[in-house]
């Protein structure tokens, strides 16, 4: 990837970082460790990769997104919001009573939200939906899912996996947010996912593991899935789970909780430091 | 008299299905490996290429029929209503309902009249759960004809429907020629000034039945049928309540969340009457011919008859 273009999506996912803790800050609740763990791939997905258009949220020929994990969705609203859906003061009243950002993704209020989602397992399901509309209607749109590491233990994945395999749903690529970390502790320990490709492989997928914080190797894996025909791709991203904020970085406790004002301004200054560092460079 | 034609609502309900086809091309059926006993089977046979079936995984199933709704297809997602409404109950409540996408949830073998299959097959709470959602639709057809002017109302109609059919054959009470369906009115089958009989699915035959013997013995008792049991006419209910004073329910689901409970909430606050509810009382089914069921749990002319004598004192 040209490095000009690196460091653009750098910036983009830390001001989407920024914009997630702020957003979880004010809302004095929310999940802030998953929402960064998956930063980058959406600085990807929404800056470099997807054809949207804010103007026209409902654009029948734009690619889709479907956040599965929708706990995580401070950080998607920060991406819509700097990709222009909506004004990046709305972050300000995230799950503030009457205000349009939802505690969880919310498809009928927020713009550029694809579909409603918060119960773990589900949103898969409704991406393969979106995708064989695409192939029963012969349009050439792509569908892209975030999936959580704990979230692959809901049954219902390995539904929505047999069934966009059988389908042949190549024009379906979902990412596994590798962070290690569900509520309980970490996967390994509380009910263990893995081997995770292994079992995407099993299921008729073609699997891809990198690093979820590299957008070379976001690129390269993305553009592999669109070069692959006839099954659909899970990338599974190696990730940290609260990146870039240093106290929550790889920590369970992050989760679920909002920072005090003590704390905001740490994760803030953490964040800025990253991004005056890409200034810099 | 005419011999009574007999036929099943899941038959109507497939065969709607492959006819409204043409007409709209945005129609797709999803089915979870009952596509022979839903009779979604004939819309396959006909369009292989607009049908999809998902296995025996209910959940997906209707998140799948969530995400080709975003899209703007039509799609119709089937299986027993035990595990359409009661396997993905949440599926339906927050990958459907509360996007209030246009999905189409067709449910056959409702009720006790499945008959052998039993207890773990015999769904009689999926009214009450579908009438939890808000902005679902509830659909409950009476016969072959009501059925299929059910389907067509759901694909005209912009937001989630729950369509409930069953396996049981079932006397064709209706006239195609003259029949006309509008979601959430009443059809008033027969006037009556002693008492009001509402009925839905299969026992709106019961209830005609009844009527007519009730007659013998000098009691005009009203029938109404209730297809749309959400949203519910509530001017035909509170117009009963007026004129009749008194009504009886009768429905093939639990007497807990059904319609005798959405017709109780309507004359309660408008218009108190005493009503009997006439249903499956709190307990679980078991196997046996359907027929012989429907007697044993009182769902039966018969019994509306002496529901109804009790309810006047007679
Ligand atoms: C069906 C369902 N069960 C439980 C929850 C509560 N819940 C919210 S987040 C979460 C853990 C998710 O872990 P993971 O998928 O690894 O997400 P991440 O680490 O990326 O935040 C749970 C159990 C839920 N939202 N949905
Ligand atoms: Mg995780």
């Amino acid at each position: 990837m040209d490095e000009q273009l690196k460091r653009e999506l750098k910036k983009k996912a830390c001001r989407i970082r920024l914009g997630a803790v702020e957003g979880v800050f004010c809302a004095k609740a929310g999940h802030p460790g998953g929402a960064l763990s998956m930063a980058d791939i959406l600085a990807y997905l929404y800056f470099k990769e997807m054809r949207v258009d804010p103007a026209n949220p409902a654009w029948e020929d734009r690619d889709r997104f479907v956040l599965s994990k929708g706990h995580a969705c401070p950080s998607l609203y920060a991406a819509l919001a700097l990709r222009g859906f909506f004004p990046m003061e709305e972050m300000k009243t995230l799950r503030h009573p009457g205000a349009m950002l939802q505690g969880h993704p919310d498809m009928k209020h927020i713009p550029g939200v694809d579909m409603t989602t918060g119960s773990l397992g589900q949103g898969v399901s409704a991406a393969c939906g979106m995708a064989l509309a695409g192939k029963i209607s012969r349009k050439d749109y792509r569908v892209y899912a975030i999936l959580g590491d704990g979230e692959i233990e809901e049954g219902q994945v390995w539904e929505s996996a047999m069934f966009a395999a059988h389908n042949k749903l190549d024009n379906l690529c979902i990412f596994v947010d590798n962070n290690g970390l569900q509520i309980d502790g970490r996967v390994a320990d509380v009910c263990s996912p893995y081997p995770i490709p292994e079992k995407f492989a099993a299921f008729g997928f073609h699997t891809i593991t990198i690093n979820g914080h590299d957008f070379d190797q976001i690129e390269a894996a993305v553009k592999d899935a669109k070069m692959t025909k006839g099954k659909p791709t899970a990338i599974i991203a190696k990730t940290i789970k609260g990146k870039d904020v240093s106290y929550m970085e790889d920590n369970v406790n992050w989760h679920g909780a909002a920072p005090n004002a003590e704390q905001y301004e740490i994760a803030v200054e953490d964040l800025k430091a990253v991004l005056a560092g890409l200034e810099d460079e | 008299m005419a011999e009574i034609i007999k036929k099943a609502t899941r038959e109507s309900y497939g065969e709607a299905l492959t006819e409204l086809a043409e007409e709209f091309p945005e129609l797709v059926v999803l089915d979870a490996d009952l596509a022979a006993a839903t009779k979604t089977g004939i819309f396959k046979k006909k369009y292989p290429e607009r049908f999809f079936d998902c296995g025996i995984a209910e959940a997906n199933l209707i998140g799948v029929a969530a995400g080709l709704a975003s899209c703007g297809k039509i799609p119709f997602a089937s299986s027993f209503a035990m595990f359409a409404a009661g396997r993905a109950y949440e599926q339906i409540r927050n990958s459907v309902g509360y996007p209030h996408l246009n999905v189409k949830i067709g449910a056959t073998h409702a009720g006790i009249s499945v008959g052998e299959d039993g207890a773990t097959h015999q769904c009689c709470e999926d009214i009450g759960l579908m009438r939890t959602i808000p902005g679902m639709v509830i659909l409950n057809p009476a016969d072959d004809v009501e059925a299929k002017a059910a389907v067509r109302a759901a694909i005209l109609h912009k937001g989630p429907v729950y369509l409930r059919f069953g396996r049981l054959p079932v006397p064709v009470l209706n006239d195609p020629a003259t029949y006309h369906f509008e979601i959430g009115r009443g059809v008033t089958l027969r006037d009556g000034k002693d008492i009001t009989i509402i009925a839905t699915g299969l026992m709106v035959a019961e209830a005609v039945t009844a009527a007519a013997d009730l007659e013998k013995e000098g009691i005009d008792a009203r029938v109404i049928n209730i297809h749309t049991i959400k949203p519910i006419d509530r001017e035909i209910v509170l117009k009963a309540a007026r004129e009749t004073g008194r009504i009886v329910t009768v429905e093939e689901h639990s007497v807990i969340g059904g319609l005798g409970e959405a017709v109780c909430g309507v004359v309660c606050e408008e218009y108190p009457v005493p009503v009997a509810r006439i249903g499956v009382e709190d307990r679980f089914g078991y196997s046996g011919p359907a027929a012989v069921l429907l007697k044993q749990f009182g769902l039966c002319a018969e019994n509306i008859v002496s529901t109804v004598k009790k309810a006047l004192n007679k």
